[in-house]
């Protein structure tokens, strides 16, 4: 089991090194001149010149991703340039590490960006996915009960509606109404958890809710699927021949075998929300890691761009490594080794 | 209690003798394509501490038919009729719960597979304690006790180390051996074994049918044992009944059965079994032919397609008229589905030369 983590551990490393690698080879050897980008709108070559200098854009693109790795280990000081720093002791800034690079665009560290965006990210997809989870099995064991009749006909075209409804229409509309014209919960502001955590919630409540609806749907209609599907197993017969009640049936026997797939895919769907939600980051104008990533792109800002693609790799790399180790608890035919 | 005992001299007075008393059982399945009649008109009887092997090959109706005895078919679309008589009580009158009540403790079944059969994520232990749980007011730690108890019963080595084991990491004969004290565990009065050997080895078998019986003595109750091995049947049986097409072919004492049968299709069953001691120039028959469609089985006798002895029906009776269940030439309980006037004499002279001559040289010398 150790071992198995350890050698994990390192496959994950190992992937996302190689991921760096594709990342800055896609971004800084591109289109664009990354020192163009940094300096500015209006930027005289000699400007230019210095800006790559400062942050190192005149090396070759390996020498730069190398001194990356090595600021992910140790931190690094910009600008990166010693003769420059020298020059200019005032405009020095500490990257301590794992430092993902430096955003001229927003005179700041990247880490310092993601730190700021990291908790907002994590609070409505956790939120999110607590609503799902619940609201997904719920629906999908209501209508594997009842297949065939209209509550199952129900869920499932409603699930369908949802699942096919784009998330910013969703979001518009629960601002619209349940915030501004019927005023149940405030116009969301993000509220730190440490700050006020019951403020916390009821501001997560609406757009956790408008992520929530869409992998709500989704999960009812695979639960309902994977529970229909594992009823018709030979040991749920056994088990309904013993005389086990139709609820233990469903719940002890049924459901337990059909989360093994449900479990797999939420941990995925999790980890990339982790990572952001684009649109309701948007519509709620939360400053997340999803918005972060947006307006880095529109603006070309080149190593926040690179710093999100990192941390959104490490996420999904540890969630299949959490999967994977929770199959061995909840099936016990899966041996780790 | 006295509730089922007015039941039973109300219901049974006919028929008192039997603990499991089928009748006109008919199981049909509504498809878009039209009804399959997977069950049509069966009837049969056992008595406690008997057992019935029944006989016929895939699709012929016997896994569906017992399934209705545990009143599996219950919310599925399966159109049950007839009457099922357990210990007197119409098992298809009863209620839903009422029937679930039954199950496992009155009326207990054994499947084929014993690994898909068992939930893959719980122990042998849980699983076996479950059935017992469901019927009996125990505390957890009584169960488990009653478990390891039943295991060790039917011959599993350090039963109390066992308990804990998952399904998997039990070989076939031992998880087959675990269902049966599943099955056995509440004491029933009638066991249904739906092909309980067929999905184990060979050596294994053997065992398996010796603890059925071992345990039938113990326990008293009836078995009904399905099967396609007629050596099970033999092994096993006090009574047979051979199934085809969703109807009851042939029935009777089982020495009766395998001694003078007298249906074209229990001479076909009967000549596609190997014999490992027997004559090398026996031959090996199979029916030629597929078990017929329950969508649209054949006119007159469902077997006709498939017979090499219609030509002694005269006329086209065999495509025209279903046979009628009727007593053998040999006499006694002994019944059969079948139009040819003399089919004791065509045994003997056509069928048992092929199937086992050396036993017909004994015969005549």
């Amino acid at each position: 089991m150790f071992a198995y983590i350890v050698r994990r551990v390192v496959i994950g490393v190992v992937l996302l090194i190689v991921m760096s690698l594709v990342t800055f080879l896609l971004f800084f050897s591109g289109a664009f001149d990354p020192a163009r980008n940094a300096c500015g709108k209006v930027c005289s070559p000699a400007q230019i010149e210095q800006t790559s200098k400062a942050l190192g854009y005149d090396k070759p693109i390996l020498t730069q991703w190398g001194s990356f790795l090595g600021g992910i280990a140790t931190g690094r000081d910009y600008p990166l340039d010693k003769s420059v720093r020298e020059a200019n002791p005032e405009l020095v800034t500490h990257c301590a590490a794992p430092c993902l690079g430096y955003s001229m665009v927003n005179t700041d560290t990247v880490n310092h960006l993601l730190k700021s965006a990291i908790p907002i990210s994590f609070s409505i997809a956790l939120v999110a996915f607590v609503f799902w989870i619940i609201g997904g099995l719920l629906f999908g064991i209501i209508a594997a009960m009842t297949k065939g009749s209209f509550l199952d006909r129900g869920i499932v075209g409603f699930s369908l509606i949802f699942y096919a409804f784009p998330t910013f229409v969703i979001g518009l509309l629960l601002l619209r109404f349940v915030a501004i014209r019927w005023g149940i919960f405030q116009l969301p502001v993000y509220v730190p958890l440490t700050q006020n955590p019951s403020l916390w919630f009821t501001n997560l409540v609406l757009p956790s809710i408008t992520l929530a609806l869409f992998y709500m749907a989704g999960y009812a209609r695979m639960s309902r699927t994977f529970i229909i599907e594992s009823s018709g197993e030979d040991y749920v017969r056994t088990a309904k021949a013993k005389g086990v009640k139709r609820v233990p049936l469903i719940l002890k026997h049924t459901l337990r075998a059909a989360l093994t797939p449900l479990v797999t895919m939420a941990g995925l769907d999790l980890a990339i929300l982790l990572g952001g939600a684009i649109i309701t980051e948007d519509v709620f104008s939360f400053h997340g890691l999803g918005l972060l990533a947006v307006t880095s792109n529109s603006r070309q800002d080149l190593p926040t761009l690179v710093g999100i693609v990192l941390l959104l790799s490490t996420f999904v790399i540890v969630a299949n490594i959490i999967v994977d180790i929770l199959y061995a608890f909840i099936d016990p035919r899966v041996r780790l080794d | 209690m006295s509730t089922t005992e007015k039941k039973t001299t109300a219901m049974s007075s006919d028929h008192s003798g039997s603990y499991l008393s089928v009748r006109d059982l008919v199981v049909h399945f509504p498809t878009s394509d039209g009804v399959v009649k997977a069950t049509d008109g069966l009837s049969y009887t056992v008595d406690r501490g008997k057992t019935l092997g029944i006989v016929g090959e895939s699709g012929s109706g016997k896994s569906v038919s017992s399934s209705a005895i545990l009143g599996l078919h219950r919310g599925t679309n399966a159109q049950v009729s007839g009457e099922i008589l357990l210990d007197g009580v119409d098992l298809l009158t009863l209620g839903d719960e009422q029937m679930r009540r039954r199950r496992g403790k009155d009326v207990a079944m054994i499947f084929q597979d014993p690994l898909s059969a068992m939930h893959p994520y719980y122990t042998v232990g849980n699983q076996i304690a479950e059935a017992y749980r469901v019927h009996n007011r125990v505390s957890r730690k009584a169960a488990r006790a009653r478990t390891i108890e039943m295991l060790d019963r039917v011959g599993i080595p350090n039963p109390d180390r066992r308990v804990d084991d998952y399904p998997h990491q039990f070989s076939g004969g031992m998880r087959q051996r675990a269902m049966i004290a599943m099955s056995l565990i509440n004491d029933p009065g009638l066991l249904i074994a739906d092909e309980p050997t067929t999905a184990l080895d060979v050596t294994v078998q053997a065992q398996i049918l010796d603890l059925l019986q071992d345990l039938q003595k113990e326990f008293n109750s009836a078995i009904v044992i399905i099967t396609h091995d007629l050596g099970v049947v033999a092994e096993m049986a006090d009574d047979v009944l051979v199934m085809y097409a969703g109807r009851a072919v042939e029935y009777g004492p089982t020495k009766e059965i395998l001694v003078r049968p007298e249906m074209p299709y229990t001479w076909g069953l009967l000549s596609s079994v190997p014999d490992v001691v027997g004559d090398t120039d026996a031959k090996l028959i199979p029916i030629k032919g597929n078990p017929p469609s329950l969508l649209n089985p054949p006119t007159g006798c469902a077997f006709h397609p498939r017979c090499a002895h219609r030509d002694k029906v005269p006329g086209n009776l065999c495509f025209t008229q279903l046979p009628d269940l009727t007593p053998a030439a040999a006499g006694g309980t002994h019944t059969k589905r079948c139009h040819i006037a003399n089919p004791d004499e065509v045994y003997v002279a056509e069928v048992l030369p092929e199937i086992a001559p050396d036993l017909v040289e004994e015969q005549q010398r």
